[in-house]
């Protein structure tokens, strides 16, 4: 099985008409994904042409809203592919859908508008699942793609990952490719973000096709200390991790918005030491993490 | 963004939260002339983005002119915790009769806010939340619903004011909450918030961190920022749109993705250990489309960095192909010509890989290395490092 995201689920872009909402809603297609269509109120009515995964022209139709789009087309999922300055009406306008599953990718969405959206979400009752925002979404690989994640680094596995970084989570794909994935899911490294290292662990520990699970985190907040109590209390299968920014400089902002050593909060090597606490074995590479992972998947004996 | 305490105390004056007079000043004779113009008592604050500015002889109380030239004169110059003031604020004196604690942050634990205060004022805060946590409201606010004046009076009681006090703080806390949301700050921040011994509440010194996410809805924001202060390659790089930090080491460091580029660095910072200590230079994310352009600019970035020895480019081909990383490489030092001077090493995996190091071993530049691996490009570079 899958985590958040599988074969059967229909997929609608919001943004669908824009150059990043495009080039990849085709590499989603090509990718597998059922792609059903898109949002984007001022060109509704019309179709955008892309290509399946069989060389099949698909003709998606757009929408005004995502309620619309729901209603025609039973999509389950969306994906955001909005400027930061719209990014929080494209949410507040998926959560009114109720559509289950949100997947937001842009980068620099301010982070009060995640916390307006986030507060709005949970007053709805989270019927929606909020993935991102500034993540490479969700992969379940030869099942289903939404995000940005290449579908092409390796295939269906044993391993389920949950990351802060997208790249990181592309290197360690690729380093465990001979072992495939249930699920690779980048949660995003942003300050607010709205799945988290809890959620996809509590998932993962639930799916009986994930077998071992990887967990990324970096500087900044203290995510991962909470994710080594949830760990410690409620995880069974093996868990190795790996944490980056251990030589970030204090108060300095790494690339992503949330990674921010401030005072002595937030650092890589506190993270280090709270899941080593609870039983986690942290690589101090990205190799090092997936030897690690390695050595406790065959321990299992599977 | 941290900003100065003037520049937090002109924010809160648009707000409406009560604030001295306060006047900005870089010579002594400028705050003479600032003093001569409050009148009175006033203060001299050295204005530096660190706390404890007090015990380090940063804050000095003067009687007349001649007291706040010659405060200004021990002031100025002034090392305090590594940031060397260039730049007072006279600011008018108060007469204090009590110190309070508010201040309005971002909770990233609970993806909400909160709101701290405290009747025991003028301590720092951590230390406060150590010694006396009893002293301390720590009171949830609603992204939704914010500070309305029902909350702020909340807020008011839950931290222990007297009654006779809490309308009064109360509308501050609101006009405090105005700025943080107003500005899109993720800290508003003000210690002490006093009482004067006139009744009045004033808030008489403020921090204040702005989201630079949220810089496109204020034009005003880039303004704000000190680009005196800024260390040059940042400043250079931040023109060029480019994701660099620079740190203390020798070796430069180039990657995609926010995640990968802060492993680099850790990831040379342990193979250095085996060569002479070296360490990363920098930080610098190119993001996904690595064009020839981009790496350009990365590359003289890093190559301006006279600390530089080597440089380690590290990248995984995800949306962007390596062969376009590749030529990205081959025409950054083309472009850069004699300017690209210092060892590279590179590392490539991902899409396309086997035409990415085909295109950079085809064009068998001098300078350039190629790993297989990011363990061996990093002590790779480490080691050319060194040996420079």
């Amino acid at each position: 099985m899958t985590i958040f995201l599988n074969k059967d689920n229909k997929v609608i872009v919001q943004g669908i008409t824009g150059g990043e909402g495009s080039k990849h809603t085709a590499r989603m297609l090509a990718a597998g994904t059922q792609v059903v269509g898109g949002v984007n109120a001022r060109k509704a009515g019309t179709t955008v042409l892309h290509t399946d995964k069989d060389g099949n022209d698909v003709e998606l139709p757009v929408f005004a809203s995502v309620t619309e789009a729901i209603e025609a087309t039973g999509a389950d999922v969306s994906i955001a592919f909005v400027p930061p300055a719209f990014t929080k009406d494209a949410v507040i306008e998926a959560i009114d859908a109720e559509i289950p599953l949100l997947v937001i990718i842009t980068e620099g969405v301010p982070v009060q508008d995640s916390a307006e959206f986030w507060a709005y979400a949970k007053e709805q009752g989270e019927k929606t699942r909020i993935i991102g925002p500034n993540c490479p979404g969700i992969i379940s690989p030869g099942e289903s793609l939404v995000g940005i994640t290449p579908a092409n680094i390796t295939g269906k596995g044993p391993i389920g990952l949950v990351s802060k970084s997208g790249t990181l989570t592309y290197q360690m794909m690729y380093e465990l490719r001979d072992l495939g994935f249930s699920t690779a899911i980048g949660i995003g490294g942003d300050p607010i973000i709205g799945t988290t290292h809890i959620d996809a662990l509590a998932a993962f520990e639930a799916d009986p096709e994930t077998k071992a699970i990887v967990m990324i985190g970096e500087i900044g907040g203290d995510a991962e200390e909470r994710a080594a109590d949830f760990i410690k209390a409620n995880v069974t299968k093996p868990v190795v991790g790996y944490v980056a920014g251990f030589t970030a400089p204090e108060g300095k902002t790494m690339g992503h918005a949330g990674a921010i050593v401030s005072g002595s909060a937030g650092t890589a090597q506190a993270k280090k030491e709270a899941l080593e606490a609870a039983g986690v074995k942290v690589g101090k590479t990205p190799s090092e993490t997936a030897r690690l992972l390695r050595e406790v998947y065959e321990a299992l004996g599977a | 963004m941290d900003l100065y305490e003037y520049q937090a105390r002109d924010l809160f004056e648009k707000y409406g939260v009560p604030v001295l007079p306060g006047i900005v000043a870089d010579t002594p004779e400028d705050v003479r002339a600032a003093a001569e113009k409050l009148g009175g008592v006033v203060v001299v604050k050295a204005q530096v983005k660190t706390g404890g500015r007090g015990k380090a002889g940063g804050v000095k109380v003067a009687k007349n002119a001649d007291e706040a030239e010659e405060a200004a004169k021990a002031i100025l110059g002034l090392d305090i915790k590594g940031h060397v003031v260039k730049r007072v604020m006279v600011a008018g004196g108060a007469r204090i009769a009590q110190e309070f604690y508010f201040s309005v942050l971002l909770d990233r634990a609970n993806r909400s806010y909160l709101s701290l205060t405290s009747v025991e004022g003028g301590m720092e805060i951590e230390q406060l939340a150590v010694e006396k946590p009893e002293a301390l409201a720590r009171i949830e606010v609603d992204p939704g619903t914010g500070i309305s004046p029902e909350k702020a009076r909340e807020i008011a009681v839950a931290a222990n004011f007297p009654a006779e006090l809490v309308d009064k703080v109360a509308d501050v806390f609101v006009k405090l909450y105005d700025v943080y949301t107003g500005e899109d700050a993720t800290l508003v921040e003000v210690n002490p918030l006093i009482l004067s011994e006139e009744g009045d509440v004033i808030a008489l010194d403020g921090k204040v961190t702005l989201d630079e996410n949220a810089e496109f809805r204020h034009a005003g924001h880039a303004l704000l920022e000190d680009k005196a202060a800024a260390d040059p390659l940042e400043a250079k790089a931040k023109q060029l749109d480019l994701n660099y930090v620079k740190l203390d080491g020798e070796v430069g460091i180039i990657g995609n993705g926010a995640g990968l580029v802060m492993s680099t660095l850790d990831v040379v910072a342990y193979a250095g250990e085996n060569h002479g200590g070296v360490k990363p230079a920098n930080f610098l994310d190119i993001g996904g489309g690595a064009s020839a352009e981009v790496m350009a600019n990365g590359l003289s970035i890093i190559l301006g960095d006279p600390q530089v020895k080597a440089v380690f480019v590290n990248v995984f081909g995800g949306i962007t192909a390596c062969d376009q990383v590749a030529k990205g490489i081959v025409g950054a030092l083309a472009e850069l010509g004699h300017e690209a001077n210092k060892p590279l090493v590179v590392r490539l995996d991902g899409n396309n890989v086997a035409e990415g190091r085909r295109i950079l071993e085809e064009a068998a530049h001098p300078l350039v290395t190629l790993a297989d691996n990011m363990d061996q490009g990093a002590d790779k570079a480490a080691e050319l490092a060194n040996a420079a």
